[in-house]
């Protein structure tokens, strides 16, 4: 900030030196006096003016500058090489040994079973069009135009849908049992599903763990504070080896549903927490209002409370949704095959091990077009919220 | 009086931990009739004017409001409720909501009426109030008074029998003052039994039937504004006219 320092001290009229930001417009007004001053002139020397103004002000940012410009220098060409100039496309894992740059190839060889698992390969039109329907459902249901009713159905129609793709043995379709399900279905059914029911769970047990009711309010407060106590791996394991022997004998539930649930129930106590936040921060005139004009506390949870606490809370929430969908990676450890753990698989071929970076900056690549996408429509959702209310 | 009482206090007691907030208090107000209440700050004012909607639960006494008694039974506490209109001295408007949604959103859920009838009510009320014209707008949009009037809209839509109100002009900028005050005027004017907890002394004057004035959470004396005015009786309410008056 001391850019102004020379005028500042600087009375004496042998000092007309103007500072180096002064200089860009100096020259542009004579010439242009009619024209606002970014007409012309400005893309030429504006920049200059600029950089010496915030880049090479101090001795001390010259030495930020350029030791910044030194490591770019020393990352960016390698990686640009590596990724793209020096990289193999297509072809034989022979043509990628010759290559200095990443093996994009193993990606065109594996894609299939790094998207699909080990769901047999001459039917993988199915799951591939039931996860284009299900994330163009998702894609629909952020359009503001599409809230209606007849989005439910639609839903429901969709999971039947789906359900009939994957699963098959109707309308002419071989039977593919869900223990052959794997990839991006995987990652997809078991964060979505269980977002969409830790949700609606979460609100409730952040309502449990206000209630005036000490039993209610006790075993809210005892679930949240048991869950969060434990790591997702250690619940997933629970549910996937320990539940089933509560179970009567003879009653077995599936592998993929135990995994889901034990997402479901984590989440859902982490959600709980970001949706209390929100709970607290409604005035307690908001409550009294909602008294006294008689609402019942139903009414005033879902008319007055709920919708103000959440517009808070969308930051946290979503956030929370971020990391269960990257959690999902982590039914590995009982057994199932997510986009992860197929991405893994795909690496275990000798002749393409070599390239399992590339394998995994795909992987990674695929997670973040997800999570990057969430994080925009949240932002936007955020918005639109706040459009009126902010006091 | 009794027999045509609206509202009954008697020997309502609170406390607050071991705060007494409440110190039997007994009050009485005829149906139509406008009660002011004043007292300094502290002096348990809000505390009993909750009391009367169960914002606020007393310990001990009975409090009967048209008849019906306040307990711990939930259905009395919100047959109650539909009968008394309150108004707080920050709004408490609902923020998510427009004017015309914060007007109809009671009466569409608590009084189950279809919501092209409400919405023509809440229309007039708006009239009333002198700001149709707000009536698709967020409150986080209006002036302060304009935000309490659309309050005072908001309890009226509900149709209620008694309205209260706890210092709606405290938070307002002095010159909103006035335009509140002529719609709880005209109210008046028209009849509504009133309880306000103010110290707006002119409305008082003007208004109200009678004026009960409280300290430490005990009713000190009460009575027409003239008495109040011009011949109190305890040396604590001449203290206190003297400070509020004198400036």
């Amino acid at each position: 900030m001391s850019k102004h320092s020379p005028a500042d001290q600087a009375p004496i009229p042998t000092a007309p030196v103007p500072p180096a930001h002064w200089a860009a417009s100096y020259e542009e007004e004579p010439s242009q006096a009619s024209t606002p001053p970014q007409a012309n002139g400005m893309t030429a020397l504006k920049p200059f003016g600029w950089a010496k103004d915030n880049l090479f002000n101090t001795p001390l940012n010259t030495a930020l500058t350029v030791a910044c410009l030194v490591l770019l220098w020393l990352v960016v060409p390698p990686m640009a090489n590596w990724l793209l100039l020096n990289a193999s496309w297509s072809g034989s894992s022979e043509a990628c040994r010759e290559a200095a740059g990443a093996c994009w190839s193993v990606i065109v060889v594996k894609h299939r079973l790094i998207f699909f698992g080990t769901y047999p390969y001459d039917e993988q039109w199915r799951p591939f069009l039931a996860c284009a329907l299900f994330v163009a459902m998702l894609g629909a249901s952020g359009v503001r135009a599409f809230w209606r009713p007849w989005l439910a159905g639609a839903w429901a129609l969709t999971l039947v849908g789906m359900g009939v793709l994957m699963w098959g043995g109707v309308a002419g379709l071989t039977y593919v049992p869900n223990d052959r399900w794997g990839g991006l279905p995987i990652t997809l059914m078991l964060s979505v599903f269980s977002i969409a029911l830790a949700f609606p769970l979460s609100i409730l047990l952040a309502l449990g763990r206000q209630s005036s009711l000490p039993a209610i309010r006790t075993f809210c407060v005892g679930f949240i504070e048991a869950m969060r106590g434990v790591p997702l791996v250690s619940v997933l394991f629970m549910a996937s080896v320990m539940f089933p022997l509560f179970l009567p004998e003879g009653v077995t539930v599936d592998k993929l549903l135990r995994a889901l649930a034990g997402m479901t129930l984590f989440t859902a106590a982490y959600l709980a927490e970001a949706v209390r936040g929100g709970l607290q921060a409604i005035p307690k005139g908001q409550y009294e209002a909602a008294d006294a004009l008689g609402l019942g506390y139903w009414q005033k949870t879902m008319l007055i409370v709920l919708p103000q606490a959440l517009r808070i809370v969308i930051p946290p929430i979503v956030n929370q949704f971020i990391s269960a969908f990257k959690d999902t990676s982590l039914v590995t450890i009982v057994g199932l095959y997510d986009l992860l753990t197929a991405a893994t698989v795909a690496t275990t071929d000798p002749e393409w091990r070599p390239y399992f970076a590339e394998v995994y900056v795909f992987a990674g690549l695929m997670f973040w077009i997800f999570c990057f996408s969430m994080s925009r429509y949240s932002q936007w959702l955020e918005r639109l919220a706040n459009r009126y209310t902010r006091r | 009086m009794t027999e045509t009482a609206i509202i009954e206090l008697r020997k309502v007691g609170k406390w607050y931990n071991s705060y007494h907030a409440l110190r039997d208090v007994s009050l009485s107000v005829a149906k139509g009739e406008k009660v002011v209440v004043c007292g300094p700050s502290g002096s348990g004012k809000s505390t009993m004017i909750r009391c009367i909607n169960r914002l606020e639960a007393h310990q001990t006494g009975h409090i009967v409001v048209d008849g019906i008694e306040l307990t711990d039974d939930v259905k009395a506490v919100e047959k109650i409720r539909r009968k008394v209109g309150m108004v707080f001295q920050n709004f408490n408007l609902f923020p998510h909501l427009t004017v015309l949604q914060n007007l109809t959103l009671a009466p569409i859920w608590v009084r189950g009426m279809a919501k092209s009838e409400i919405e023509e009510i809440a229309m007039m009320y708006l009239k009333r109030v002198r700001i149709p014209d707000q009536a698709h707008k967020f409150p986080g949009q209006l002036s302060g008074g304009q935000q309490q009037r659309v309050a005072i809209a908001r309890a009226l839509c509900m149709r209620p029998e008694i309205m209260l109100f706890d210092e709606p002009t405290s938070a307002l900028d002095p010159e909103m003052v006035k335009e509140v005050l002529d719609v709880m005027t005209e109210l008046a004017g028209e009849g509504m039994t009133m309880v306000c907890v103010t110290h707006e002394m002119g409305f008082a004057r003007q208004v109200a039937d009678s004026i009960v004035f409280m300290a430490e959470g005990s009713i000190i004396e009460s009575g027409s504004p003239a008495e109040f005015f011009e011949n109190p009786k305890s040396e604590r309410t001449r203290q206190f006219l003297g400070q509020i008056l004198e400036h």
